[in-house]
């Protein structure tokens, strides 16, 4: 085959893709009662996403990535309550405040080793959580932000109390963001950031400009989880500094590492599972559900992903 | 007679605290030159093409290329400029294909890499380009495989296929045949012969074969220091170069 075809090969959509997504968004009609974990899990799914961008396309850790939720989050609920209802231009004020927020602190992962930066990353979330919980008067500190009412989607759809609206509203935010993070690796720039993943020296010396590409993506990436952030805050109308917290930095890996790192169904996947996993486990023993995700992870990961969902690959034996 | 130099360093010197892995080298690489880098283990043969890269900072000197200064320019940019180098160790992209690594290398080069919305690949000059590298370092065979499965003849291929995708006027390879094996040796002196004729190349060498069949200058470097330079015949009778090559001749006999 000619490379060219090769090459462009990549971009056709598999035949499941449509079918995955025609499932996703009937699933707010098929199951009324659960719409509001669909919409949770699509936001959940939007962050990993996000994430994907920095840790698995481009090798950047991050254990803060909390930071531009939070950021995206709080922007989207004050401007809802202090400037106007609008969703939709609400969404786009919580995706502007996280892009800025990860220009600069794109400035902080430019050097080091991934501990510097597991530490570095992990600075700048605590220090936006103690922020939002110092600045009570503009955030509510503790109390979080009461009273965001949010007005009806396009000035038709109202949001309701069963969570519809807001489910088809995340989702299709999720899926517009998702093709164009597809078309994004799948690009020229993409690839770069591929590069700069597998071997940053070697990067350089083919003339790429590693420290800008990495500002590039840190900053994209940060828009995503901004806009996470701001559908969470719009949905359920109220912010709080959970939205800052250390576990959704940290969940936000897990489901990653649940999903796969590098592809960009890894965190959509992984959030689907994380949630429902979650969502049962919590039903059956709401105070040890922790435990079983924790066991359920060091399976993942000393058995590996591969394996563990090929079960008929167990009792093979070894194949050279 | 000095329009003809491209790349130039003047009294390069580089101390890591104490020592000093560079002294005073002077180097002149001619338009079109095949020139040879050589010297025993430790002589800062791998330190001068870090300086001359821009991996490393010289501690004192000037670098210049095609006439520019580019002593304090970053790595990315002497690339941009024209000036490319291939490892001594593979550096590759491991979870590209080769397609991928060259496909991705020529868009870069082409000043597409800061696309985003298109696909990599659209561009028939991009591909195309692709199509004679893969052609040229018998890659098209293992072109859409990925480049950590490929055997290291192969591998050693694709890391001087990447410089070239880069289009260099200036090339430093640092020991382009270490530790490929025999069968796939000739593939790879092949393709080192028949680069393109107006690029500048400076070659880092143990194999005294490919040196004296390739050169037509050479350096011979010492302790950090430039020995002697000339043509390979005066090099190969210089007294001075026959006792630190036969001296090791010697250690090793014994």
């Amino acid at each position: 085959m000619a490379p060219q075809n090769t090459l462009l090969q990549a971009r056709r959509f598999r035949w499941w893709e449509p079918v995955f997504w025609l499932l996703a968004f009937a699933a707010p009609l098929a199951l009324p009662s659960h719409a509001l974990i669909v919409n949770e899990i699509a936001i959940v799914a939007l962050f990993a996403l996000s994430l994907d961008l920095i840790l698995g396309y481009t090798g950047i850790v991050s254990l803060g990535h909390a930071a531009f939720f939070g950021m995206g989050g709080y922007a989207a609920a004050l401007f809802a309550k202090h400037v106007m209802p609008d969703p939709l231009v609400g969404l786009a004020v919580g995706i502007a405040a996280a892009t800025v927020l990860g220009a600069v602190a794109s400035l902080t992962i430019m050097r080091g080793t991934d501990l510097t930066r597991l530490m570095v990353t992990l600075g700048v979330g605590l220090i936006m959580l103690e922020l939002a919980n110092k600045l009570d008067w503009l955030t509510g500190g503790a109390d979080g932000l009461q009273g965001v009412m949010m007005g009806p989607l396009l000035g038709r759809f109202e949001f309701d109390l069963y969570g519809r609206t807001a489910a088809w509203y995340s989702l299709s935010v999720l899926l517009v963001l998702f093709l164009i993070a597809r078309r994004i690796v799948q690009s020229p720039f993409g690839a770069t950031l591929k590069a700069i993943r597998d071997n940053r020296l070697r990067a350089m010396a083919i003339g790429i400009p590693v420290t800008a590409k990495l500002a590039q993506v840190y900053t994209l990436a940060a828009a995503l989880a901004g806009a996470a952030g701001a559908l969470l805050t719009q949905t359920t109308g109220f912010a709080s500094l959970d939205l800052f917290e250390f576990h959704r930095s940290a969940d936000v890996m897990l489901i990653l590492v649940i999903g796969g790192a590098g592809w960009l169904y890894g965190g959509i996947l992984g959030a689907v599972g994380f949630k429902l996993l979650q969502d049962v486990i919590s039903s059956v023993t709401p105070q040890y559900w922790t435990f079983w995700i924790g066991l359920f992870l060091v399976v993942l990961v000393l058995v590996g992903r591969d394996r563990l969902f090929r079960p008929w690959t167990w009792f093979g034996g070894k194949k050279a | 007679m000095s329009n003809n130099i491209v790349l130039s360093a003047q009294g390069l010197v580089k101390r890591f605290g104490g020592i000093t892995a560079t002294n005073n080298v002077t180097l002149n690489l001619h338009k079109g030159a095949r020139h040879a880098l050589i010297g025993p283990n430790g002589a800062g043969k791998t330190t001068l093409i870090n300086l001359l890269t821009g991996v490393l900072e010289p501690t004192e000197g000037r670098i210049t290329l095609e006439g520019q200064d580019i002593t304090r320019l970053a790595p990315h940019q002497r690339v941009q400029r024209g000036m490319v180098r291939t490892f001594q160790i593979n550096q590759l992209f491991d979870t590209l294909t080769p397609l991928e690594t060259l496909a991705l290398t020529v868009s870069q080069h082409q000043g597409l890499g800061g696309k985003w919305w298109q696909p990599l690949g659209a561009r028939k000059a991009v591909t195309e380009r692709c199509e004679q590298l893969l052609e040229q370092f018998h890659l098209t065979s293992v072109m859409a495989e990925e480049t950590r499965v490929l055997a290291y003849g192969k591998r050693r291929l694709l890391e001087i296929a990447i410089a070239l995708a880069c289009e260099p006027r200036v090339l430093l390879l640092d020991e382009p045949v270490a530790g490929v094996p025999a069968g796939e040796r000739e593939e790879l002196l092949q393709t080192v012969a028949a680069l393109p004729a107006d690029v500048s190349v400076l070659l880092i060498e143990h194999d005294m074969d490919l040196v004296f069949s390739f050169a037509n200058r050479m350096t011979v470097l010492v302790n950090g220091t430039v020995l002697t330079e000339g043509d390979p015949d005066t090099i190969a009778n210089d007294p001075q170069v026959k006792a630190v090559y036969l001296g090791h001749g010697e250690d090793a006999h014994v």
